[in-house]
């Protein structure tokens, strides 16, 4: 298959062989999960299980509210032990309402929805719905819910679905391990996926540096003529999706517009085996892999995780820190969050676990610009870093909006190859949040505005009521005073 | 056990890449030119740079203080060094010491801390600093001498050239035009560039530095390897420096192709003066030029025209570090006018329409 290059782009030291030929073991489960209602984009699922609630392995108990939003499922059969606010694996680290869970050890599956038969020949609403349901969120990170991304197809006129393993993250190695042990199971929830979304074609993109990863999809794929396993260049960030699009057609997704209208949908390849497990088992996403990885864990590793182990039970089946780790991050270290501690829990879109050291780090305070212009040339979005941040800081963010600020992906390419470590997507990110509490700000205002006319609008109307009221009033009186002015004379 | 909470957003890892590594690896480059003039202009140019380079860093040193700056990262990026080393380069290698002195005053302080310091200033410090001193003593500034090579006869001792450096007791005898010095000089007596080039020294004699000049002027062939050097290291692309050698070359082979008895040809034009020097090694600077890569092409083509416009029409024989100049009060507007299209968006900044839309 013909590729496509894609602007810019780095090539960090992505030392994935710290744990690339680690098989996925499973976590043992711990004393207590720790399950947040808000674990995706979109609406935070409404609790429906009280302390003290006896669950079974896989009973629904958080419910999905409004359009986009995604339910929550019990991971393990045991004692609810209280519905409360603790810390989210969140960069702010601020509490958010969590189901505890105490697990019963026997893990004992509630009744499942049937499986769907013949899924490839099974009205698309009906697997939509299956992965609404299951609680199906984009795993690569994300985490927006499936099911709606599943109905685009009703939407846009597409051409194919774009599965993405190429996990250009440094460190992570989850889905290089998904690839290479559940190739079929992939495969599988890819055809699924590729016929909710009503297209026939499916290619399945994997960077060049998992080639064990591309012959075990290739060989899972070899029976299917509509699936095409492509090995696309190694170039972070390969794997964001409107770049990875563009690497695989040449087409350049217009600003605002998504990937959709150019007639691709993208998927993570570990999302696709989720969809599999929910249409061909009727299993909701209980747990998912997780790397565990960095310079400071003692055995790396990848780790499937029920939705709700602590970040600390994940290390101690890694043999804890062999050093005290300089940053603990909650993804891959590009695009990853910091993690505001090891009682985090994890999430449906955690892909990794990094306690990284201080060399592996590499921080440094942040020097005087040079004008290298290294973000110019790497910036796989076409901005200007230098002039953004320097008009950022002096607060000067219409200029900045101006220069494209609200077009960075944060893919963290600049701040990467910065020499003089200034933290530019740092400046990027205040941005974004100021410029959207202004636009909230003056669309508030507007409304305000437009309110208070309105009001003015109806106050002058009444005003012109009551005085033609009281005019007509006036003029009967003066017209009954003549009346009778004139009834007098004629007596 | 506790981790400190970040307070910065990712990324998490970063490139091994440096301020200081990056000074470090031109001064690297300028390394094998610079000991090669040092040989060829004996105690005299050695004495002289290492006069400018520590007036450099000293000056430096002053305005930290005065603007009550952090010291050690600042003398620690190497920046200081890098401008006086080049400055060096750009002066009359037996200049009296204070050349270096005031240059450094002019590049340091002036050109570089008044506008705010590293990555501030508008203009190339080192050669701010070689042009005000041309503009302000051109006698000085322009007492070319033959190369003395170090130990042979002639050369002076090191006593010699304290006497040269400190004393101003520049022999008169010594003093030669450079090239391009005097073809012009010729040029202006009416004597036609056919004629005058019998006299300037073969193009080899010129590439291998065997000429008088400044430090940088001589030994292109080796500032020619450094340049290359920092190409292979990527610290610099190869915008600027075939963007600026391209032109001269052009409008030197164009023109003499016209008229050989007024213009030099290309070859001439590449060889002689700072070319190579200003190519690769001043013209790149980072802070003065501009940062995308269709930016610095333009940025050169303007100085290899403008140093050739210079060269051959004004009154100045050498004209790299005007051109430069010139150059760097463009770049503003050069980086405005040539940003990259933003993926998805128009060159306007519009979003690309859809196709078949």
């Amino acid at each position: 298959m013909k590729l496509f290059p894609i602007r810019g782009g780095i090539h960090p030291d992505y030392r994935k062989e710290l744990s690339s030929e680690k098989a996925i073991v499973a976590l043992p489960l711990p004393e207590l999960l720790y399950i947040p209602l808000q674990q995706h984009i979109g609406a935070p699922a409404e609790a429906l299980v009280q302390a003290g609630e006896l669950v079974k392995k896989g009973q629904l108990i958080a419910r999905s509210q409004g359009g986009i939003s995604a339910p929550q499922h019990a991971p393990t059969s045991g004692r609810i032990k209280a519905v409360t606010d603790i810390p989210a694996p969140h960069p702010s680290g601020l509490p958010q309402p969590t189901i505890i869970l105490e697990p019963d050890g026997k893990d004992e599956w509630t009744d499942l929805p049937e499986p769907i038969a013949d899924p490839l020949n099974a009205d698309p609403q009906m697997i939509r719905e299956r992965v609404a349901q299951a609680g199906i969120v984009g795993m690569g990170g994300a985490a927006f819910p499936s099911a709606v991304k599943l109905d685009l197809g009703t939407r846009y006129k597409l051409e194919f679905l774009l599965l993405n393993g190429a996990e250009c993250e440094p460190y992570l190695t989850c889905d290089d391990r998904v690839m290479r042990e559940h190739a079929d199971e992939v495969i599988d929830g890819a055809r699924i996926m590729a016929h909710t979304l009503g297209v026939k074609k499916i290619v399945i993109a994997i960077e060049q540096n998992k080639p064990q990863a591309l012959a075990a999809m290739t060989g899972a794929a070899f029976t299917f003529s509509e699936v095409d396993v492509v090995g696309v260049p190694v170039q972070y960030p390969m794997g964001s999706e409107r770049h990875l699009v563009q690497a695989i057609t040449g087409r350049e997704t217009p600003a605002k517009k998504l990937t959709a209208d150019i007639g691709v949908v993208v998927h993570n390849v570990a999302t696709a085996r989720a969809v599999h497990q929910a249409v061909r088992f009727g299993r909701p996403l209980l747990s998912r892999v997780v790397t565990v990885s960095g310079g400071a864990v003692r055995e790396p590793n990848n780790i499937e995780a029920p939705i709700g182990a602590r970040v600390a039970d994940l290390v101690a089946l890694c043999g804890g820190f062999s050093g005290e780790p300089a940053s603990l991050v909650n993804g891959g270290p590009m695009m990853g969050q910091p993690l505001p501690g090891l009682e985090a829990p994890v999430v449906k879109g955690m892909s990794g676990v990094l306690a990284l050291t201080a060399g592996e780090v590499n921080e440094q305070p942040a020097g005087p610009c040079i004008r290298c212009g290294a973000c110019v040339a790497i910036c796989p979005c076409g901005l200007v870093p230098v002039e953004m941040a320097a008009f950022i800081r002096k607060d000067n963010f219409d200029v900045a909006a101006q220069l494209g600020v609200m077009d960075c992906v944060s893919c963290g390419s600049c701040s990467w190859a910065c020499p003089s470590h200034i933290p530019l997507v740092h400046y990027f990110n205040y941005a974004k949040g100021m410029i959207n509490a202004q636009e909230r700000e003056r669309r508030k205002n507007e409304r305000i505005k437009l309110l208070a006319e309105a009001h003015n609008a109806r106050m002058e109307k009444l005003a012109v009521a009551a005085e033609a009221k009281r005019a007509a009033v006036a003029a009967r009186k003066a017209n009954l005073a003549a009346a009778t002015g004139e009834e007098k004379v004629e007596a | 056990m506790s981790i400190a909470p970040i307070s910065k957003s990712g990324p998490f890892t970063h490139t091994t890449s440096s301020v200081p590594k990056t000074m470090l690896t031109v001064l690297l480059a300028l390394v094998p030119a610079t000991a090669f003039d040092a040989y060829l202009f004996g105690w005299p140019g050695i004495l002289l740079f290492a006069v400018t380079v520590g007036a450099c860093v000293a000056v430096e040193a002053g305005c930290l203080a005065l603007a009550g700056l952090p010291m050690k990262a600042a003398l620690g990026d190497y920046s200081a060094v890098l401008t006086g080393w080049l400055l060096a380069m750009s002066l009359p290698p037996w200049a009296p010491w204070w050349t270096g002195v005031l240059g450094a005053v002019f590049a340091i302080a002036l050109a570089k801390h008044t506008f705010g310091g590293l990555g501030q200033n508008l203009f190339n410090p080192a050669m701010v600093a070689r042009v005000a001193l041309l503009v302000s003593f051109p006698v000085v500034m322009t007492a070319w001498v033959m190369p003395h090579p170090l130990f042979s006869a002639g050369a002076p001792g090191f006593s010699d050239a304290v006497a040269i450096t400190f004393g101003g007791n520049l022999p008169d005898s010594v003093s030669a035009a450079s090239a391009l010095g005097y073809v012009k000089t010729e040029l202006s007596r009416g004597i036609p560039v056919t004629q005058s080039m019998a006299h300037v020294p073969d193009l080899m004699d010129m590439a291998l530095g065997l000429r008088a000049g400044s430090m940088g002027e001589t030994s292109a062939i080796l500032i020619l390897a450094g340049g290359l050097f920092l190409m292979a290291r990527r610290i610099i692309s190869w915008h600027i420096p075939l963007g600026m050698m391209g032109a001269l070359f052009l409008m030197g082979t164009l023109f003499h192709m016209l008229d050989p008895a007024r213009y030099t040809d290309g070859m001439f034009h590449l060889m002689s003066g700072a070319t190579f020097l200003g190519a690769f090694f001043i013209a790149t600077d980072y802070v003065t030029s501009p940062v995308s890569k269709p930016g610095q092409l333009v940025f050169g083509i303007g100085c290899g025209v403008l140093t050739w416009v210079i060269r051959t029409y004004a009154g100045y024989p050498e004209g790299m570090a005007f051109a430069v100049l010139l150059m760097n009060s463009l770049t503003p507007i050069i980086d405005q006018y040539t940003r990259p299209r933003a993926f998805g968006r128009s060159r306007k900044g519009e979003p690309l329409p859809l196709e078949g839309k």
